[in-house]
């Protein structure tokens, strides 16, 4: 074989190396260093082996955190999918509505995530906010300081006000892009609006759901910005998810080597369902 | 099955047509009889689907009219109106089986399941997809889907019409002309009232009792397979139909005189045409005769299609089709005459009559 073999060649491959190297490789080395030793301080680090992981594996603050974050995802998944789906199905499909419907559906995922969490915080304040005085002026006892059920609500509806539009906007592209012929030959058919939703609708949008499902499942599995600035994981640790305990324990108790414990333990969470979803999403492309 | 009838139907798809220009369908006023077998022949854009979908429902015309059996239908919807319309790409439901999609238009109409199981067997047979009926329809090809997508037009025999709207344009050759036999087989066991769009000029005389031939918005010929090509009322029927069209040279009509530069010929009539008026005599190339006699043309280019010959040449400064047959032979100085019961005259593209 007359093949050149230039071993120059991975010279080029040096910058993307450094980056990674850089950016993640040596940030994830110095973790893993962190969640296997102790320290006092004065930079002294003392052997502790598998200890930091035992511990956290037998806590139940971590645990009661991963089944807060279970719990707000599956909560949010289960109101924002269907909401954005009958949102996006009542979408205008031509004309002047339809600029107009999709800059205001944008507008929620332009904020920055602490400015969201800003306003609910605002918004929901008894004494200045709009919706915590109007509600409380109404009789309702909101307070979502102290109530851990109204700290929840509060989340979730910022969630369902910031997110929406996100499933909106995917089932809306998936929905434009059926051919007007098939709900003529529908029409001809007799089908019933649900006929049209389920056999038409619905296979078509079953692509663009599917990501929506699994990006809204990822962010709001990693949520921090937003219930850290509105209810600081309070009252007490009830909104506490993962993210903002392993700050806590990082941060705020300096705990660092249970708290690289945390981190990696967390990663490979996210990292065993981001396999199974991507599974899922590409054997249900074979299909197809 | 019913006698459909269009009364003064116009069709504009902006908002306040001003001019004639705007309608997208100019005036249509023609009974489609019971039972009867039509092909709406055009190019693309000359407002065949959107005849069809009126007829169906999916659009509300601008103006007129729609009865079926003397009843108004105009305002009622497509379902209302018990339609069958096949579309020119595949629509499937390809979450459901072949034989589930068959049903889907009966079971939406609520039919008995065992009057569903019958009829749905019966279309699978005809269409040929006997073994896939289990089998869900996303991974068939695109002429099995159109054959399903067909299918569903057939499927329920209680319609008022079924309407195709060039359903056979991604199927392949061969099967097409099955398709199409079985469709006219269909037509002669049941009586629907057919419609047929299509832009190919054999898929609609072999088709079709009738043919409705459209351009530019407007119908301008409806006729049998035969006056189609003995007599186009058009011009635009002359070209469209036939291969090669019909030829069609500026001529000067005087009394029963017709002047194509230097030659003319004596007609047995006196065409009656108003002054100022464009006016072309049209003849077939079937009905041009080569020979060493009558008027002097130049030949350019033979082309052998097989069975016949086609002689392109320039007549009177104007390029001619002529029709030879295979063994026939081009005289060293060719001449022309023309058939005289062939010969159509036109002024402003509209034919004139003996008659008129």
């Amino acid at each position: 074989m007359d093949r050149t073999w230039n071993n120059k060649a991975w010279f080029m491959v040096l910058p993307v190396l450094l980056l990674v190297a850089f950016s993640a490789v040596i940030p994830l080395m110095t973790v893993v260093n962190y969640s296997v030793q102790d320290t006092f301080g004065n930079n002294q680090f003392f052997w502790a082996g598998t200890d930091w992981f035992v511990k956290i594996l037998h806590s139940d603050r971590f645990w009661q955190a991963l089944g807060r974050n279970l719990l707000f995802s599956a909560i949010i998944l289960s109101i924002e999918i269907p909401l954005g789906i009958l949102i996006a199905l009542n979408m205008p499909k031509k004309g002047i509505g339809v600029p107009v419907c999709l800059v205001l559906m944008a507008l929620p995922l332009l904020i920055p995530w602490n400015v969201v969490g800003t306003i609910w915080q605002v918004f929901g304040r008894v004494d200045i906010g709009l919706l915590g005085f109007t509600l409380k002026a109404l009789g309702f006892d909101y307070n979502y300081v102290n109530d851990v059920f109204d700290a929840w609500l509060t989340l979730i509806v910022m969630d369902v006000w910031h997110w929406t539009s996100l499933v909106v906007l995917l089932c809306y592209a998936g929905l434009v892009s059926i051919p007007e012929a098939y709900y003529q030959a529908a029409k001809i058919d007799g089908a019933s609006r649900w006929a049209v939703f389920r056999y038409i609708q619905l296979p078509k949008m079953k692509r663009v759901l599917l990501i929506a499902f699994l990006l809204r499942f990822m962010d709001s599995f990693m949520i921090y910005t937003e219930p850290f600035v509105v209810t600081g994981g309070g009252p007490g640790n009830s909104t506490t998810f993962l993210s903002i305990d392993l700050v806590k324990m990082a941060i705020g108790q300096f705990d660092l080597g249970p708290a690289a414990a945390m981190s990696l333990i967390y990663f490979l969470i996210i990292l065993l369902l981001s396999w199974i979803f991507y599974t899922v999403m590409t054997s249900s492309d074979e299909q197809a | 099955m019913a006698r459909i009838n269009l009364e003064h139907i116009r069709h504009a798809y902006g908002e306040r047509p001003k001019s004639e220009a705007d309608y997208s369908l100019k005036e249509v006023h023609h009974e489609w009889n019971d039972g009867g077998a039509y092909a709406l022949l055009g190019p693309s854009g000359c407002g065949k689907t959107t005849l069809l979908n009126i007829i169906s429902g999916l659009l509300q015309p601008s103006e007129g009219r729609i009865l079926f059996d003397g009843r108004d239908v105009t305002q009622l919807s497509t379902q209302q109106r018990n339609i069958a319309q096949v579309f020119q790409f595949p629509v499937i439901y390809d979450t459901m089986t072949v034989y589930d999609n068959l049903a889907f238009p009966l079971r939406n109409r609520r039919v008995p399941e065992a009057d569903v199981d019958r009829r749905v067997t019966e279309i699978i047979d005809m269409i040929g997809l006997g073994g896939w009926a289990r089998k869900t329809a996303r991974g068939l090809t695109a002429d099995q889907k159109q054959k399903i997508s067909l299918g569903r037009g057939l499927v329920r025999n209680d319609v008022n019409a079924i309407l195709f709207d060039e359903p056979l344009t991604v199927i392949d050759p061969h099967m097409k002309w099955i398709l199409r036999s079985q469709l006219k087989k269909l037509h002669r066991q049941f009586g629907f009232t057919m419609v047929y769009v299509t832009h190919d000029q054999t898929e609609a005389l072999t088709f079709a009792d009738k043919v409705v031939v459209m351009y530019d918005g407007q119908i301008v010929q409806i006729g049998t397979p035969a006056e189609l090509f003995e007599r186009p009322s058009h011009t635009f029927v002359g070209y469209f139909i036939g291969s090669p069209g019909m030829n069609l040279l500026p001529a000067t009509i005087d009394g029963n005189t017709v002047a194509l530069g230097t030659d003319t010929i004596a007609l047995d009539y006196s065409p009656k045409v108003a002054s100022g008026a464009k006016t072309e005599l049209g003849i077939r190339p079937e009905f041009v005769r080569l020979g060493r006699e009558g008027m002097h043309v130049r030949v350019n280019k033979v082309e052998d299609i097989g069975r016949q010959k086609i002689v392109r040449a320039e007549f009177a400064g104007k390029p001619i089709a002529i029709v030879l047959s295979e063994d026939g032979e081009i005289p060293a100085d060719p001449r022309v005459t023309f058939d005289p019961s062939a010969i159509n005259i036109y002024a402003d593209s509209w034919r004139v009559g003996r008659e008129a």
